[in-house]
């Protein structure tokens, strides 16, 4: 039982959130981010007025610009969408990172060492990865179901053993032959590169999947039997034990798909941008950790991913832009990112307030 | 027994009760106009059953409540209590029914944790000393170095005795200590309470079970819904007396229902189960319910009733023995295959039956979500179920009447509809119900007794397990009484009466005839 008293206005604590405050407050924690990023602008003693030009005109400012947004927009949504599923069952994947690292991978040795007729080497690429990125999930999920390891620990602690698995094989056996003092693998043949709009480096293909993933996983949670029970399992794992819903066949599916999404993630990256296996950091980019935010921001709805991934994506090439422009490191675009998680947690609770002006009145939420 | 009374009368009072009473919004009242003397040196029992107000009187004495209206009086002295620091300044000391420890560390760094003259560095051992000194001298043994994780509940509960003690507590308060105890353990505790009493402390003692009263308290008020009945000593009145003070007297409304079948619908065969804490929770439990009957499962919370319904529903893994459902077994089947045979349950926690974000239609699909007519596979069909919800919201009274809101925002009556909509909409066979009406306000109460009784018109056959002994009386054909794991006790009957009911409340607190 809540109630709060005041004498010029009260407080309404209404139980569920509307949309309009929900998206109220989701601005408003970014402006905030703003606001204090702006702070950082002065420390390069750049007026912030100037860098934010910069960096939005970086994000949106042209069509180039819009398609790098794009181009970081896709490893965010397809990876997000996934997250969003498994924070739906309260699995809690923070190991995208390695998932995506090991769909890579899978997809290089396809490209590079499988010996598959070229017409079959991307399909191969995407299923493997997929694949692989998922079996990477599984190993997590097994612990978990099986001997009760917390999967938070699991999963991140294996993306350390995929970005370490990457570099001993761009050091080592993959190493390419014309690469010299480098670590990266040879370049792909034409035909594991996927085909991009025009110009731009965006491979239309994943940017399709991810799309149609979002509005499938949104039907599939909401109009499914099996989402439903992962639903289930989300808000009340008690409750699913008693109606007898297998909670381990869910845990294996949310990590299954968060994992395979991600994997399909990392094929994307290299068969699309980098046409070959490179310095872990530079494939994935941090996209396994800024799609957390990015289904956090979403609410854990699949839909709403698009939105969220897009405005990380231009996030990401805003950045970019401040970096070959001003000369700020692009770290800086990790403390952005930082503080609008920071404000979106700390907004959350308030977007079940609502201030009313005027009589006092004693509001009381029955959600006891 | 004069010179007794004499005596007692002549004792200082540490705490006076004024006319206190304590309302929770919107109508519950919790305490009203309770007023009552405890004498220093003295263990004052305070007995009543589930929801009488002891805890809400205990914990406004404790500062965690405000009372509405009255005042408290410590040692003559009017004194308002807003927080249990305050608390433990004015001498008092509460152990709470769920101790309040903190599993990692050890015990002399429970004790001493949050007290202003606690040394920075190394907190726990400058207080070694006096802990232990403490401990013997009221028989509390315990190592001091050893990590509460390692405890069992007894143990844990003299951490807090020796917690309050060491506060220097002169008036401590206990909310049912021995529910937690093995009988062995709740001999020490009360040779803990007289080594108290010795010292001039006061103990309040919270409790439900009759023989308890008897042996270690020296006074006894009683509470029932919110009232003092009485406050006597505790050697001038009987065990009788004290039961059917604690459930008084209410006229029994409906008579319950012939039976017309002589089917039976469950069987327990010598089951046994073991509880939470590693403890045999049920012991050859054997019990018939026949179709078209409810058999009511008295007794005080804690006697193994929760673990029963369990074991039934398939929550709790049988021990031994068998359950049969009509002809079939169905010990240790899994709560899915269970429930597909004709078992309902509406368990006594609403947050078990229910999920709270979701929605009422989907919370009323939540047992048919994967069959037909609902789903012919992958897909639910949410037209078919929001057509089924709207017509159950109508059919069971659900207010508001919508289907899309989240089930938790509605009140605990409607969720329980809810709840026993999506159960009895099965035709089941068997119900188990488990405080189906607890914490309902009387109109709540009536609307789920006629929905079970409408359920056993329709010929199933109903568990009602319930820590109220009216509603039993009011719905049972037959009762069984458990006491520590057992059924001590059953009856059969077309009409209860005051007589019943007295025998009962004896055998619930665990006196044999």
């Amino acid at each position: 039982m809540d109630r709060r008293k005041f004498t010029r206005f009260h407080i309404e604590v209404s139980v569920q959130p509307s949309l309009a405050s929900v998206i109220f407050f989701s601005l408003l924690a970014i402006i905030l981010a703003f606001a204090c990023g702006g702070i950082i602008f002065l420390f390069y003693h750049i007026s912030p007025w100037v860098g934010y030009q910069t960096f939005f005109q970086g994000a949106l400012g042209s069509w180039y610009a819009f398609s790098e947004t794009l181009k970081r927009t896709i490893p965010l949504l397809l990876v997000g969408e996934g997250l969003a599923l498994a924070f739906r069952a309260q699995v809690l994947n923070i190991g995208a990172e390695g998932q995506i690292l090991l769909g890579a991978v899978a997809a290089t040795w396809v490209a590079l060492f499988s010996g598959l007729p070229p017409f079959l080497l991307l399909p191969v690429m995407f299923l493997l990865g997929f694949l692989s990125g998922a079996g990477w999930a599984l190993i997590p999920a097994f612990l978990k179901t099986r001997f009760a390891v917390n999967e938070v620990l699991s999963t991140l602690m294996l993306n350390y053993v995929a970005s370490n698995l990457v570099l001993y094989l761009i050091g080592g056996p993959w190493k390419g032959k014309g690469v010299r003092g480098f670590t990266y693998t040879d370049t792909f043949p034409e035909a594991a590169w996927l085909k991009t709009m025009g110009i731009t480096r965006v491979p239309y293909f994943t940017l399709l999947v991810g799309i149609v993933i979002a509005v499938g996983g949104y039907f599939f949670l909401k109009k499914s039997a099996l989402g439903f029970e992962l639903r289930v399992v989300g808000s009340s794992p008690e409750t699913a034990k008693l109606l007898g819903i297998n909670e381990e066949k869910i845990v294996f599916l949310a990590m299954l798909l968060s994992g395979g999404l991600s994997g399909f993630a990392g094929v994307g990256e290299v068969a699309g941008i980098h046409h070959l296996l490179r310095h872990p950091d530079h494939i994935s980019l941090g996209y396994g950790y800024t799609a957390i935010i990015v289904a956090w921001l979403a609410r854990a709805n699949p839909l709403a991913t698009i939105l969220t991934s897009f405005l990380f994506g231009a996030l990401l090439s805003g950045g970019d832009a401040l970096r070959v422009s001003l000369g700020i490191p692009f770290q800086v675009v990790s403390v952005f990112n930082g503080l609008i998680l920071f404000f979106l947690i700390s907004t959350e609770h308030l977007s079940r307030y609502r201030i009313i002006w005027g009589d006092t009145k004693v509001v009381e939420n029955y959600d006891s | 027994m004069l010179e007794e009374k004499n005596r007692w009368e002549e004792k200082p009072v540490e705490v006076a009760f004024n006319s206190i009473t304590k309302r929770f919004p919107p109508d519950i009242l919790a305490n009203n106009q309770v007023s009552f003397e405890v004498k220093k040196g003295t263990v004052h029992a305070l007995l009543g059953e589930n929801g009488a107000g002891k805890t809400t009187l205990m914990n406004i004495l404790y500062g965690l409540l405000l009372p509405d209206e009255g005042e408290i009086i410590i040692r003559g002295k009017p004194t308002k209590i807003s927080s249990p620091r305050e608390a433990i300044n004015l001498g008092i000391g509460m152990v709470h029914q769920h101790f309040k420890l903190i599993p990692t560390h050890t015990v002399s760094e429970n004790i001493v944790l949050g007290l202003t003259s606690t040394p920075f560095f190394f907190p726990a051992e400058k207080a070694e000393f006096e802990i232990k000194s403490l401990s013997e001298k009221y028989g509390l043994k315990i190592d001091p170095r050893a990590r509460v994780w390692q405890l069992s509940a007894g143990e844990k509960q003299k951490v807090e005795i020796l917690k309050a003690l060491y506060r220097r507590a002169n008036i401590l308060i206990l909310d049912e200590p021995t529910s937690v105890l093995t009988p062995q353990e709740a001999e020490e505790l009360f040779a803990t309470l007289r080594a108290m009493k010795e010292e001039g402390k006061t103990c309040i003692f919270i409790t439900h079970k009759l023989n308890e009263v008897k042996e270690i308290a020296d006074v006894v008020t009683v509470m029932r819904k919110g009232k003092v009945v009485s406050t006597t000593l505790s050697s001038q009145v009987s065990l009788e007396e004290l039961a059917r003070m604690t459930v008084g007297k209410e006229v029994i409304s409906v008579v319950p229902r012939k039976i017309t079948s002589d089917k039976t619908i469950l069987q327990l065969q010598e089951v046994s189960a073991m509880g939470d804490r590693d403890f045999p929770a049920l012991l050859n439990i054997s019990l018939t319910v026949r179709k078209g009957e409810i058999v009511g499962v008295a007794g005080i919370a804690g006697n193994g009733q929760k673990e029963l319904a369990e074991v039934i529903v398939g929550l709790r893994p049988v021990t031994k023995g068998h359950i049969f459902l009509e002809d079939r077994e169905i010990t240790n089947l899994l709560p899915r295959d269970i429930a597909s045979s004709g078992v309902a349950y509406i368990p006594e926690d609403r947050h078990l039956g229910l999920v709270g974000e979701m929605s009422v239609a989907e919370n009323l699909l939540l047992r048919g979500y994967s069959q037909p007519p609902f789903s012919q596979g992958f897909w639910v069909d949410w037209e078919k179920a929001e057509a089924y919800s709207e017509k159950l919201i109508s059919n069971y009274q659900i207010s508001p009447p919508l289907s899309d809101i989240p089930v938790r925002i509605l009140s605990g009556g409607n969720r329980q509809r809810v709840v026993i909509a999506r159960e009895l909409e099965r035709k089941p066979k068997l119900v188990i119900a488990s405080n189906p009406t607890a914490g309902l306000d009387v109109s709540g109460v009536e609307a789920i007794h006629k929905l079970l009784i409408k359920a056993q018109e329709e010929g199933a056959g109903i568990l009602l397990i319930s820590g109220d002994l009216d509603e039993l009386l009011k719905l049972s054909n037959r009762i069984v009484i458990m006491f520590r794991g057992e059924i001590v006790g059953e009856k059969e009957k077309e009409h209860w009466t005051e007589e019943d009911r007295r025998e009962i409340g004896l055998r619930m607190g665990g006196v044999k005839r």
